[in-house]
């Protein structure tokens, strides 16, 4: 059987499934497209959280970004797996108890303000459509190099096997097919990771196999890896870095900015009891460790055997020909992820750090310069191939890179359609609007918005990549802060929360902006965008974190200079801390 | 719930301990040990690298677990003892 026809298989098999799950759990009321009918067991959401919130950067190019930064991307390790400590402690539970639909409906209603909620549902909207981009982009990626079709066919595929579950089931849909798509994805990421742990290091456990002895050289894997690539003119990859303050600003922006996330904050709104919320953040985070301690292990375990494999006899003897290169190399050649150009014309791939310390071994080996690129999104799809493993792994890997995009992008989704038609439409435009007719506007919400993701990820706009680090700016510095004072403390009210957000806000933009350009246009930054031109040396990427101490500064401030919020309000914020009566999420 | 109970004040106090506590360990990991703390922990090998390197990329994660299970558990003996649990 051709490859092509099992990956067909593969993929196919999957959206098979996740269609029979829509047809099966029919979202019949609001509160079923919502939250699910708000009965959803802690350990079967915690894994539907997984799957919403591993996304296609998570599957895809994590692993990637590891490899390629070694110690110092170790940020996005602790940072996409921090912040659900904060969930659990400071955010799930109450808001849990609060019992209502949306994220916005109870910052609108705890700083008792339609403007409040009107501030929330833009910064909801504009981090989940940035990083909704992100997914359908992903999924074509996946489609074009797996199933041969035109990437834009791809997203149209993937469209619609959303849009058949999403607009059918709803939350309810969603979290049945999450389930299956975090089975899915989570077999296709570590089946091929114990295959390579087991060839590097004889370990089946990839987790332990990172911290191993390298079978063929007898050294500790990371000791094996440094050498190879040091003696190339790399950088160590276990090395400590110099700037800690950004590294420390930048893991905080991450962990704040994935507590402070819509989707994700939504799906603790499905669970039947207060203590549940808090079991289901810890099943969320056993789930997601699952992945995220295979990932470390992928990386550095790809790296090496994409080393191994262009400097077979060992980084002193000559690189392979280019004529001898393997299959995957011509295969991933024809997506132009991986480009090859020779430099000095010897017909060798010579593969290295072209940097200035090491222009004289270059120059003594006859080298003209780095003559492979190598895309870092392709090392987690590639890798069942670099490491010769069996087709049907290969197909795997598509289906559950597919199972990544497509989850968290129904998730997206969900949150924005809710604070379409539940905090717009039925909040602002029309309150007397039926449950039928709310349900309705929810189903076309979501129908518009799979059209505009679709049309987006298919003309990505030339920022996809820092749109990403705006989607968690956003939340970290203006959703965040707001849903922490309206819980931890009585005094901030109304005035001090919209001050607050709006500060925080303009402040990461701006930061932003100067550096990245005003609405990412390239040309217009005011200051290049290098580590000797950021304040203090922090990054963009990390300034969500400062924008939050902006945002908590503000309220604050601008609280104790006014008035106190209304008494029925302070009961509100007792009410949402103890748990008994919580009863299941509703409406009213 | 409403109001200003002596034991609605005392519940929340607990809570409040808690989280600070848990809070302190989930810094120390991560920011402490695995980032700032790094070069102090230079001198403990673990399988070609540092105790530092593991805390950043395993030992963080294992320890956000642990203290997950750890407040939600405490938190419920807690929900109970004030009488705030749900039925």
């Amino acid at each position: 059987m051709s490859q092509f026809a099992i990956n067909i298989i593969f993929v196919g098999g999957s959206f098979l499934l996740y269609i029979l799950i829509a047809i099966w759990a029919k979202a019949g009321s609001t509160k079923d497209f919502y939250v699910a009918g708000g009965g959803v067991h802690p350990v079967t959401n915690g894994m539907a959280i997984g799957a919403d919130w591993m996304s296609a950067a998570s599957f895809i190019s994590m692993a990637g970004l590891i490899a390629a930064g070694g110690y110092a991307n170790s940020t996005f390790l602790m940072g996409w797996t921090g912040g659900y400590v904060l969930l659990a402690m400071l955010l799930a539970p109450y808001l849990r108890k609060f019992g209502k639909f949306t994220v916005p409906e109870f910052i609108g209603d705890r700083f008792y303000s339609k403007n409040a909620r009107l501030v929330a549902v833009i910064c909801l909207i504009v981090a989940s459509v940035t990083y909704v981009i992100g997914q359908m982009a992903g999924a074509g990626v996946a489609f074009s190099r797996f199933l041969e079709v035109d990437a834009t066919l791809g997203l149209i595929i993937a469209a619609v096997v959303v849009f058949m579950y999403a607009v059918m089931g709803g939350m309810k849909g969603i979290t049945y097919t999450q389930v299956a798509q975090y089975c899915v994805l989570i077999i296709a990421y570590t089946i091929p990771a114990v295959f390579i742990s087991l060839q590097l290091t004889g370990n089946a456990l990839p987790p332990l196999g990172l911290f191993s002895t390298h079978t063929d050289s007898g050294l500790p894997i990371l000791e094996k890896l440094n050498q190879v690539i040091t003696d190339l003119g790399f950088n160590s990859y276990t090395a400590d870095i110099d700037n800690k303050l950004n590294m420390v600003l930048f893991t905080l922006s991450l962990m704040i900015g994935t507590a402070g996330l819509p989707h994700v904050i939504i799906r603790f709104f499905t669970v039947p009891k207060v203590a549940d919320a808090r079991w289901s953040a810890g099943w969320a985070l056993v789930f997601i460790a699952l992945l995220y301690l295979t990932a470390p292990a992928v990386a550095s375990m790809a790296r090496l055997n994409l080393m191994t494999t262009i400097y077979p006899d060992g980084t002193d003897a000559a690189p392979i020909l280019y004529e001898e290169r393997p299959n995957w190399v011509k295969e991933w050649e024809v997506t132009g992820l991986i480009q090859f150009e020779d430099k000095n014309n010897d017909g060798r791939i010579q593969h290295y750090n072209a940097s200035e310390s090491f222009q004289s071994e270059a120059e003594a080996r006859g080298w003209a310069g780095n003559e492979l690129t190598v895309n870092r999104d392709i090392l987690v799809l590639a890798n069942p191939e670099i490491a010769n493993l069996p087709g049907w792994v290969i197909g795997l890997i598509a289906a559950g890179g597919l199972a990544a995009a497509l989850s968290t992008a129904a998730g997206l989704l969900l949150a924005i359609s809710s604070a379409v038609s539940h905090d717009l439409i039925k909040g602002s435009i029309n309150p007397n609007i039926t449950e039928k007719g709310e349900l309705l506007a929810a189903r076309i919400s979501m129908a518009v918005a799979i059209v505009v993701a679709t049309w987006l990820g298919a003309n990505p706009p030339g920022f996809a990549a820092q749109v990403v680090a705006l989607a968690f700016g956003i939340a970290a510095a203006s959703l965040f802060p707001a849903l922490m004072m309206g819980i931890f403390s009585k005094r901030v009210n109304n005035v001090g929360a919209i001050s607050g957000m709006l500060c925080g806000l303009a402040f990461t933009l701006v930061y932003i902006f100067v550096y990245k350009g005003w609405l990412f246009i390239p040309g217009t930054n005011n200051l290049p965008d290098t580590p000797e031109n950021w304040v203090l040396g922090i990054s963009p990427l990390s300034i969500g974190a400062v924008g939050a101490i902006v945002n908590f500064a503000v309220a604050f401030v601008v609280s104790n200079a006014t008035e106190e919020p209304p008494v029925e309000i302070q009961e509100l914020v007792e009410s949402v801390r103890y748990p008994r009566g919580a009863g299941q999420a509703q409406d009213h | 719930m409403s109001g200003h109970s002596y034991d609605a004040e005392n519940y929340w106090k607990a809570n409040l301990r808690l989280i600070f506590g848990s809070l302190i360990v989930w810094a120390l990991v991560s920011y402490g040990c695995a980032i700032l703390l790094r070069p102090m922990l230079a001198g403990i090998p673990v399988g070609g690298t540092d105790l530092g390197f593991w805390f950043a990329q395993q030992g963080s994660i294992l320890t956000f677990i642990a203290l997950i299970f750890h407040y939600a558990w405490r938190m419920n003996k807690i929900d109970e003892k004030f009488g705030v649990h749900e039925e």
